[in-house]
């Protein structure tokens, strides 16, 4: 080891910065904006959104120079040379042997997705300052917002598994809090307590895989690397050492991928995001595009080495990822069309795409797969706003589009733009961000051997485009309905649950002026909602660029700053004190000449961090077939709605009532193929009822009789004493005892006071008195 | 190790709780001040759980933050129904009990 070392030319310290070394700054900012505003939130002149927004703007900037340290740090690097995180790491806190640390880890994984969700966090909250203008609870939610950015920043930079825990669990609370921002009503409260239960069945399984890792990983962990086993870097060396027993780290990707299906909404969990729609607008778009239901992605993309080796990605036939991803994709977007909530259309579809990543993830395509999350994040956040600025000024806080949509491109031009960009960019349209990603991860798929999988996301890309197109022209085509028309929607809105009814909790003089607004009819929304909306579809536009494939190798930006190299390391110093993160490594001596054995045997000389992954080569032929696949089902789409909606076609009108088989695979699908049911009534009945039942049972037949047999035990033996001892004996010492009990009792009456206080000075009175004779006793 | 430091504070908050509890009028300050005796107790077990090396006061403390916390729940529900009763949370005019 040496003497390789000694022969092999040591490398230039890797470039840094301030920004690198101080990214832990980044999630600690809006932690201590959450705490001033909950404390003084409300005597501020904008009520604490300001030291919100303020917050998330700072994260911003760091996490943007961060990036552009990173880049630096990519390029000071040689072509084949592994580029160290900057890591850094403090104890937080010891205790008999285990050490949890605190602390960063910041890679190229980990600078992406903080600048998206820094992004997408400082817009959305930009654009709640004029969307939840007036609410009751204006402050908490601004407060909630922050933290629940912080806690995913937290998590996204976390260097250990506790430090991500934590990140994973402040997001599970305050999706809570903000899923059931307005409370008052029950449909919302319940979609909030659904939400929160239904990802904590996952993280059950985050709890297991971590502490299964550590007590596999540790002591290799301790003794290869100086590393606990919590750290994220350890635990991904020591999954592609070839030291694991197969079983463990397959049992433990399991696990974690349990929460990462809990988490993001994956089948057969993902029946909580739909109702998830029920919390503010602005919270959607953000649950939905860069917190929260990527959590369960990034998981998987942080550890990718444990599910590699654990779940044998790249291994023929396919694995659980893989399997989930795809069933996951394709009943999610068929249940997109049945829905006519604008909202859940776009909840479906998130899900859907999530189920993408996991697809790309599952099969090898890595890169792919961290990129969509990129660019979904963009334009998924921008239909969600764009879908918040139609209710908040066109149909009165109503997201039927059926009944109060239609028409609306005429006078919402702004909204409407960015949603045709971003529907464009969602359904995978070339030059819009979309295309790159998800047809790069389609392409991945079949290039890595899973055809049929390539198939399953080719039907995935039709009825992607389908859907959006019956969206849209539901909501920007044909004639204004409902609210949009113009007609006052003062009607009662009970019927579906899920609209955002928060002119009810305002106070009085914010609904009259929402009622103004009403009395005007449809219009186009403020500065503060589509100055959001146009940045958003500026980046779902562009941001593709970013890994543009199709124009060649020097395009391939996004492959070359995050994609970690799958190079043997042999590390010439560790991270060792507090704040040490420069150091050197040293690559092994064949590498270069030799290709990487990462990922697909043990690594003699060094550790891997990891596994190496093939990208496919870009075909014009391939992304041909993927366009008119998406164009065929905008075109299907399109004249199926136009017949359907606007021409009341006699063939298609009630069709499902008369064709009976397409009447039960939509009502299928409209009881969202009964797993609210399944789950609702079947397995918490099923749990729930036989233990009452059982209980009941219990105590009627064995508690009862014991009791019984008991009591008639005693009623025979009470008669005798009463005859022989109680008449004879007692009653005569008793008659004396009473008057003697009466005169103590008199004389300690005044100590009974009834003053609380008094008996707790008593209390500890005595205890004092008792521990000063425990003293002197031992003394 | 510097016990002693550590013990005179649990000293200190226990007995700024012991006051509390009896000189207080206010039942959510009494229920406060109840923390502050819990918590440092909690202190005294982390103290001889380092100076031993043994994960037992840890695991002690971790309990007794989660007891607590279930004490809290039921010591504010009580106050909250006693408030709705009587209009007042002050324990002195609980005198219901008096001999």
């Amino acid at each position: 080891m040496n003497l390789l070392a000694a022969e092999t030319e040591v490398l230039a310290p890797l470039a840094s910065g301030w920004f690198l070394e101080n990214a832990w700054l980044i999630p600690v900012i809006p932690a201590i904006a959450f705490a001033l505003i909950i404390l003084i939130g409300k005597r501020l002149p904008m009520k604490g959104s300001e030291l919100g927004v303020a917050s998330m703007l700072a994260s911003l900037v760091l996490s943007a120079g961060a990036a552009y340290q990173w880049i630096q740090r990519v390029n000071s690097a040689t072509e084949e040379q592994f580029v160290e995180p900057v890591i850094k790491s403090w104890s937080w806190w010891r205790s008999g042997g285990f050490d949890f640390g605190i602390g960063q880890h910041i890679d190229g994984l980990s600078v992406v997705v903080l600048f998206v969700v820094a992004f997408i966090s400082t817009l959305v909250q930009i654009y709640s300052l004029e969307y939840l203008r007036g609410d009751r609870r204006y402050t908490h939610f601004f407060a909630a917002l922050t933290l629940f950015s912080g806690g995913m920043l937290a998590m996204v930079l976390a260097d250990n598994m506790i430090l991500f825990l934590l990140g994973w669990e402040i997001m599970g609370l305050c999706s809570f809090m903000l899923i059931g921002h307005w409370w008052e009503e029950d449909a919302n409260s319940r979609a909030a307590l659904k939400a929160f239960f239904t990802v904590r069945t996952g993280d059950v399984g985050l709890l297991v895989g971590i502490s299964m890792l550590y007590f596999a990983a540790n002591d290799w962990t301790q003794e290869n690397l100086g590393l606990s086993g919590f750290s994220i870097r350890g635990i991904s060396a020591w999954a592609l050492s070839g030291e694991p027993n197969s079983t463990v780290i397959m049992v433990a990707a399991i696990a974690l991928f349990i929460a990462s299906i809990g988490k993001s909404g994956q089948f057969p969990l993902h029946t909580w995001l739909p109702d998830a729609m029920a919390g503010p607008t602005p919270v959607s778009s953000l649950l939905h595009s860069s917190t929260m239901v990527v959590a369960g992605v990034f998981l998987v993309a942080r550890l990718y080495p444990v599910f590699f080796v654990g779940l044998d990605i790249l291994g023929s036939g396919g694995n659980l990822i893989m399997f989930i991803g795809a069933i996951t994709i394709v009943i999610s977007a068929a249940l997109a069309f049945v829905q006519n909530d604008i909202k859940r259309v776009l909840a479906y579809s998130t899900v859907s795409q999530l189920g993408y990543m996991m697809l790309g993830l599952g099969a090898g395509a890595w890169l792919p797969a961290v990129f969509h999350i990129f660019t979904h994040a963009f334009f998924k956040a921008c239909l969600f706003l764009g879908a918040g600025s139609i209710s908040h000024s066109a149909s009165h806080h109503s997201f039927d589009m059926k009944r109060d949509m239609g028409g609306l491109r005429k006078v919402m031009p702004i909204t409407f733009t960015t949603w045709i960009i971003s529907t464009l960019a969602l359904c995978g349209v070339f030059p819009f961000s979309g295309f790159f990603s998800k047809d790069e991860i389609i392409d991945n798929v079949g290039n890595n051997g899973y055809n049929t999988f390539m198939i399953v996301g080719l039907v995935g890309a039709f009825m992607t485009a389908a859907y959006m197109t019956r969206a849209t022209y539901l909501t920007f085509f044909g004639e204004p309905r409902g609210a949009s028309a113009g007609h006052s929607s003062h009607e009662p809105h009970d019927a579906h649950g899920s609209h955002d009814s928060h002119d009810t909790h305002g106070d009085h003089d914010d609904h009259a002026s929402h009622d103004a607004h009403a009395s005007h009819g449809p219009h186009e929304s403020g500065l503060l909602i589509t100055a959001p909306l146009m940045i958003l579809s500026v980046l779902a536009l562009g941001s593709g660029l970013l890994n543009a494939t199709p124009f060649g190798e020097s395009w391939e930006r996004m492959k070359l700053w995050v994609e970690p190299r799958a190079v043997e390391v042999v590390d010439s110093t560790y991270p060792g004190g507090p704040g040490e993160s420069l150091f050197i490594n040293v690559p092994s001596a064949e590498e270069g000449s030799s290709k990487s054995v990462c990922g697909t045997a043990t690594p003699e000389k060094g550790v891997c961090y990891a596994p190496k992954l093939e990208h496919a080569k870009f075909k014009w032929s391939k992304a041909m077939l993927s366009m008119v696949i998406v164009f065929l089902g905008m075109a299907v789409s399109w004249i199926l709605s136009m017949l359907l909606f606007t021409k009341r076609d006699a063939r298609l009108v009630g069709l499902t009532q008369r064709v009976k088989i397409l009447g039960v695979g939509h009502r299928f699908l409209v009881n969202k193929y009964y797993l609210d049911d399944l789950y609702e009534k079947v397995i918490v009945r099923s749990v729930a009822y036989p233990i009452s039942n059982a209980a009941y049972w219990f105590n009627q037949n064995i508690l009862d009789g014991i009791l019984h047999s008991i009591s008639n035990l005693t009623r025979k033996l009470s008669g005798w004493v009463y005859k022989n001892i109680d008449q004879r004996v007692v009653d005569g010492t008793v008659n004396n005892s009473a008057t003697f009990t009466k005169s103590v009792g008199t004389a300690a009456q005044p100590t009974q006071s009834g003053k609380v206080s008094q008996y707790g000075a008593l209390l500890f009175s005595a205890a004092a008195v008792a521990a000063l004779v425990l003293v002197i006793i031992n003394t | 190790m510097f016990v002693n430091q550590f013990l005179f504070l649990a000293a200190v908050l226990f007995c700024i709780g012991v006051y509390g509890v009896i000189a207080r009028k206010n039942a959510v300050l009494m229920l406060m001040s109840i923390e502050l005796i819990l918590n440092s107790v909690n202190i005294n077990l982390l103290t001889f759980a380092m100076r031993n090396g043994s994960t037992d006061g840890h695991t002690f403390a971790l309990y007794i933050i989660a007891v607590a916390a279930a004490e809290v729940g039921v010591g504010l529900g009580l106050v909250l129904l006693v408030y709705r009763n009587k209009k007042t949370i002050s324990v002195d005019e609980l005198s219901e009990m008096r001999g």
